[in-house]
């Protein structure tokens, strides 16, 4: 892979996921995942924001032991910013990596979290590895990546966005193989929440009950409903000492909402749950 | 003086006093003699000595104003029951304002005055805001007393002795400073129109009553009907429309609310009660009715006697509420509050039926553990009904059987006495249960379906061949080839002015629209910096980052900017829904003025007409119904050509609502326009106030099958759909079709803002 240039040779460990995530399977995509990893396929994961789609990356980066690069795609990034850059030095210049370059290079599977975040100029950098050609062009070196053999492209979106400029082009979606995940079910959540705080069953149920309500309410003033994070952070808090009430206030309606009916709904709807 | 010292006083004693009270009151209308002894008994009961004699002079002043019998009566019949609430010591406000309307040329009005006095005060039940009332209305009568044609205090107020009639109901609506403006808004608006003015006091107008229900005291429904709806479908996971009956201000027993085919019925305006605000009363009420919607079935009500039912009724209230309380333990306090806490023994069923009674405290013991009684039937059956609850939800035969258990343990003779105990037995956050009984007798339930006439297919829609499109039949997972027929024309034109109206009525949303427009509006050149490759060096930044590296740091290699023209580059296409539901009609504000969907599509869809134009994206707008397959309908409303003008306008004027809505087949063709455009991004948007259907077809899940197919189609072809739905129970297939790409607006009548606001959000 390497084009002989002198180079200090990228530290693989660092990547590794070192401590198994805990991940909490919705249905079968554990073996789907392994499938599609085991033919190198790329991989898109639908859904919205906070449902398990990071957690269930690193876990499958664990289950299959390779390195994780994960990038958090925003609207400044360039193509620069995943296929790396010259850098200016004291003497002269020097030639630095993207995360993207580095995952190919190592074998690393390359999430891109987030990635209509990005512009549609940088997202066209990745199409050269989807296909079966596998390799990365670096223009301003003259450089051609052949993809090594472990490395995976994964990309992960929220097709909640209500903006036509934020959707993926088609030309990128046709690319990948897709999951779609939404929220886990009641009773897998209250699991999960167990598990990431240490809260207690019963108050977990309600906290999901609570999220149930709020979902309810989407594309009825709430672009989204209540995360499963954002039910981790209030069992967080509430495993803490705070109240119930105080900790799905704080955690899980104002930061989801301004609406004020649509505020004062769920508050009533935390207190008639917490009794 | 009391009760027994007037008992006990001699006859003789009394005939004196008697004597003694009438020449004081000196006065000869021989009326008065045949009520002044029942009126000075009660006098006597409530008033001092003084405050008898000072009752008498009054009376006396009254009845030498030279205004006839009438206001004597009224005072002496009235007084003492005001004395008992504001004080004697009130007398003297009162006599003066007497005396104020006796000097103008309002006298007529002081009889009325007099007469609503103890129901006023009984309302206001203080003397500081008598003192307001009394100023109110000194007020009223200066304001529209003798204004008229400019002769000075001639004229008596036409408006006064109406609004002393009015005045407790007024009152039992408004606090005493809604009253203030409901005054103030007829004397502004009438105190040159006598007719009017009388109209409008006499609560006859329809502004009057308007204003009346503005400024009601309580909490209106109208205000809480999105909370409310939120509420329903947060917490119960329902919908239904949520409709106002009227509780009439003088009604002393308001009626239940209930629910049935057309929406949850509730009181359109209530009060905070037993400590509980009226937003809590709706939602305990809504609670209880989404507890039936979901846990409650029908009983065929033939079989039971009427007291059967009443025990059915009250324990599958009960039953409800503890459901609903397992589920939402946080309103048990509310609940607690509301319901009514019968006294045991309060009732003698010796002479009464009490079966209410005994029903309310099984009832009040079912919620409240801590209920105190003692009736050993009734902690039986407390026994009973948890044993019947904790194996899971029972239903609603389980408690009927439970229920006529009761009814046979505690049968009695006086269960059938006309007189029936009722005090603390209305818990009024319940429905009346009308969903519960099935009656086998029915009544013959003749259904007319008069469709409305076909409009005839005029001769100057000219007609193309049809174009064929296929439909997905999800059945056999496959297309029925050239399944659909579909005709375009241009839509026929009606009257421009009638759009400029709409527009003109739209004005101030019209500037606040402005203002997002500009900041959407696209800039010619954008510059964007930061850019690591560009067409030019961003001499602020390069200079940056230069000083950075000649200081040893690691510069910022984006020292380029670039130039993007024209950020947008959209093409969009309307589709609107001209099914016949289009002519629903749909409440408008507080003031319950009506307007047709149809109508308020016409003002959104004008609004964002106009809107896009202001941005420059090319935009189109058609229409589309069907009569079967053989006949879908797609009418051109605006071409993308075309610029939002006269032309466009007229078409939108004429626009009609009739047939169904067979949606996939628009939604192919309206992609088969998109898609000859060269923009970068294509976008259908779709209103619609139901769901795809025809009537032809009698498989529902059919043509909402297809139009999701046909959603997956456009994506595939680079086309965005967006759906925007006016169907409050479009959350059980709009999302089938339309993925998350949809809003339901709830509140149609707030389209006309709606639309262009979510057109542009969308396109941000
Ligand atoms: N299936 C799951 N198993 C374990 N934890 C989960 C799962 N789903 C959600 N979580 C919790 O929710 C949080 C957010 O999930 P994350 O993967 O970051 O969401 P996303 O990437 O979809 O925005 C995680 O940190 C974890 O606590
Ligand atoms: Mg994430």
């Amino acid at each position: 892979m390497d084009n002989g240039e002198e180079r200090a040779v990228t530290d693989r460990t660092q990547f590794e996921v070192r401590e198994k995530p805990f991940y909490q399977p919705q249905r079968n995509e554990v073996a789907l995942y392994e499938a599609a990893y085991a033919a190198r396929l790329p991989v898109m994961i639908k859904g919205p924001t906070g449902c398990g789609k990071s957690r269930f990356v690193e876990y499958m980066a664990w289950k299959l032991g390779k390195p994780l690069i994960t990038v958090a795609c925003n609207e400044d990034m360039t193509a620069s910013d995943l296929v790396g850059r010259y850098l200016l030095e004291a003497n002269g210049t020097r030639w630095l990596d993207g995360p993207l370059t580095t995952a190919a290079r190592i074998g690393a599977i390359c999430y891109l979290d987030e990635i209509v975040e990005a512009r549609q100029d940088t997202t066209v950098v990745i199409h050269p590895l989807t296909d079966h050609r596998r390799t990365l062009p670096i223009d301003k070196k003259g450089e051609l990546i052949h993809a090594h053999a472990d490395f995976q492209l994964v990309i992960s979106y929220n097709p909640g966005y209500q903006s036509l400029l934020k959707d993926l082009k088609q030309s990128t979606k046709q690319r990948f193989t897709a999951f779609e995940f939404d929220y886990p079910d009641a009773a897998l959540e209250a699991a999960i929440l167990v598990e990431e705080s240490g809260i207690d069953a019963h108050s977990a149920e309600r906290l999901v009950n609570i999220g149930a309500a709020a979902r309810r309410l989407k594309g009825h003033g709430l672009d989204e409903g209540i995360s499963t994070r954002l039910l981790v952070y209030a069992a967080t808090l509430i495993e803490r000492g705070v109240a119930p009430a105080d900790a799905c206030r704080m955690a899980l309606v104002r930061p989801i909402t301004d609406d004020r009916d649509i505020r004062d709904t769920l508050d009533h709807a935390i207190d008639a749950i917490f009794a | 003086m009391s009760t027994e010292a007037v008992a006990s006083r001699s006859d003789a004693a009394w005939a004196e006093r008697l004597r003694v009270c009438r020449e004081r009151l000196d006065c000869r209308f021989p009326q008065v003699s045949d009520v002044f002894e029942a009126c000075l008994v009660k006098a006597e009961h409530v008033l001092s000595v003084e405050g008898v004699d000072a009752y008498l002079d009054c009376a006396r002043f009254l009845g030498r104003m030279g205004r006839g019998v009438e206001p004597v009566l009224v005072f002496l019949a009235e007084w003492p029951a005001v004395a008992a609430i504001l004080g004697e010591d009130a007398l003297p406000i009162i006599a003066r304002t007497v005396q104020v309307l006796s000097k103008s040329p309002n006298g007529k009005a002081i009889a009325p005055f007099l007469q609503t006095l103890a129901p006023v005060a009984r309302r206001l039940a203080a003397r500081e805001p008598m003192q307001h009332y009394l100023d109110l209305t000194l007020e009223l009568m200066e304001r529209t007393s003798g204004s008229i044609h400019g002769i000075h205090k001639t004229f008596a107020s036409p408006g006064l002795p109406e609004f002393f009639t009015h005045a407790p109901t007024l009152l039992n609506a408004l606090s005493i400073a809604g009253l203030r403006n409901w005054v103030d808004y007829g004397i502004r608006n009438y105190h040159t129109h006598p007719e009017r003015q009388r109209a409008y006091f006499a609560l006859q107008s329809a502004d009057s009553r308007a204003v009346l229900q503005r400024e009601r005291h309580g909490t209106l429904l109208v205000d809480q009907e999105r909370r409310l709806d939120l509420y329903l479908r947060a917490l119960w996971h329902d919908s239904a429309p949520l409709l106002p009956y009227a509780t009439d201000v003088e009604q002393v027993a308001k009626p239940a609310p209930y629910f049935d085919s057309c929406g949850i019925r509730l009181p359109d305006v209530l009060d905070d009660a037993r400590g509980v605000s009226g937003q809590q009363r709706y939602q305990i009420a809504l609670a209880h009715i989404a507890g039936h919607r979901r846990w409650s079935s029908p009983l065929v009500a033939d079989n039971f006697s009427p007291m059967q039912r009443l025990a059915i009724e009250f324990l599958e209230d009960s039953r409800i509420d503890t459901l609903i309380l397992r589920q939402y333990p946080g309103l048990r306090r509310t609940f607690l509050a509301l319901h009514p806490k019968p006294v045991e023994g309060a009732c003698d069923p010796a002479t009464q039926s009490s079966l209410r009674h005994r029903l309310a405290m099984l009832s009040r013991a079912l919620l409240d553990p801590e209920h105190g009684y003692h009736d050993a039937v009734l902690l039986d059956f407390v026994g009973r009904f948890a044993r019947t609850m904790a194996s899971g939800e029972a239903s609603s035969e389980e408690i009927a059987q439970l229920a006529l258990s009761y009814v046979a343990r505690t049968r009695r003779q006086s269960d059938q006495l006309a007189t029936v105990f009722f005090a603390d037995t209305e818990v009024d956050y319940r429905d009346d249960n009308r969903h519960l009984w099935r009656f086998h007798e029915r009544s013959d339930d003749e259904e007319m379906f008069d469709e409305p006439p076909r409009p005839a297919a005029s001769a100057e829609l000219e007609r193309l061949p049809p174009r064929h499109y296929p439909e997905w039949d999800y059945h056999s997972q496959s297309y029925r080839p050239d399944w659909v027929s579909l005709y375009e024309s241009l839509h026929p034109s009606g009257d421009t002015a009638a759009i400029d109206r709409l527009l003109e009525k739209h004005s101030a949303l019209a500037r606040r629209l402005q203002r997002l427009l500009d900041l959407l509006r696209p800039q010619e050149r954008v510059r964007i910096r930061y850019q690591e490759d560009g067409s030019e060096l961003d001499l602020d930044i390069a200079i940056r980052s230069l000083i950075d590296f000649r200081g040893g740091a690691t510069p910022d290699p984006r020292i380029n900017l670039s130039h993007r023209s024209n950020g947008r580059n959209i093409a969009v296409l309307l589709l609107l829904d001209l099914s016949k539901s289009l002519a629903d009609r749909v409440e408008v504000g507080a003031t319950g003025g009506e307007q047709s969907i149809l109508e308020l599509s016409q003002e959104a869809v004008s609004l964002l007409a106009w809107s896009i134009e202001q941005l420059g994206d090319p935009f189109a707008i058609a229409g589309f119904h069907s009569d079967t397959r053989h006949d879908v309908r797609y009418l051109h409303l605006k071409g993308f050509g075309e610029h939002w003008g006269e032309l466009v306008k007229s078409r939108l004027a004429a626009m009609q609502a009739g047939y169904s809505t067979r949606m996939g087949a628009a939604m192919r063709h309206a992609a088969h326009y998109l898609a000859a455009r060269k923009a970068e991004k294509k976008l259908l948007l779709i209103l619609t106030d139901g769901q795809p259907a025809d009537v032809d077809v009698h498989d529902e899940r059919l043509l909402v099958e297809d139009a999701r197919q046909s959603v997956s189609e456009l994506d595939q072809q680079g086309i965005f759909t967006y759906c925007i739905s006016l169907d409050r129970k479009a959350d059980e297939y709009v999302s089938d079709i339309f993925g998350r790409r949809y809003t339901v607006i709830d509140r149609i009548e707030r389209l006309p803002e709606r639309l262009p606001e979510l057109f542009m959000a969308l396109t941000r």
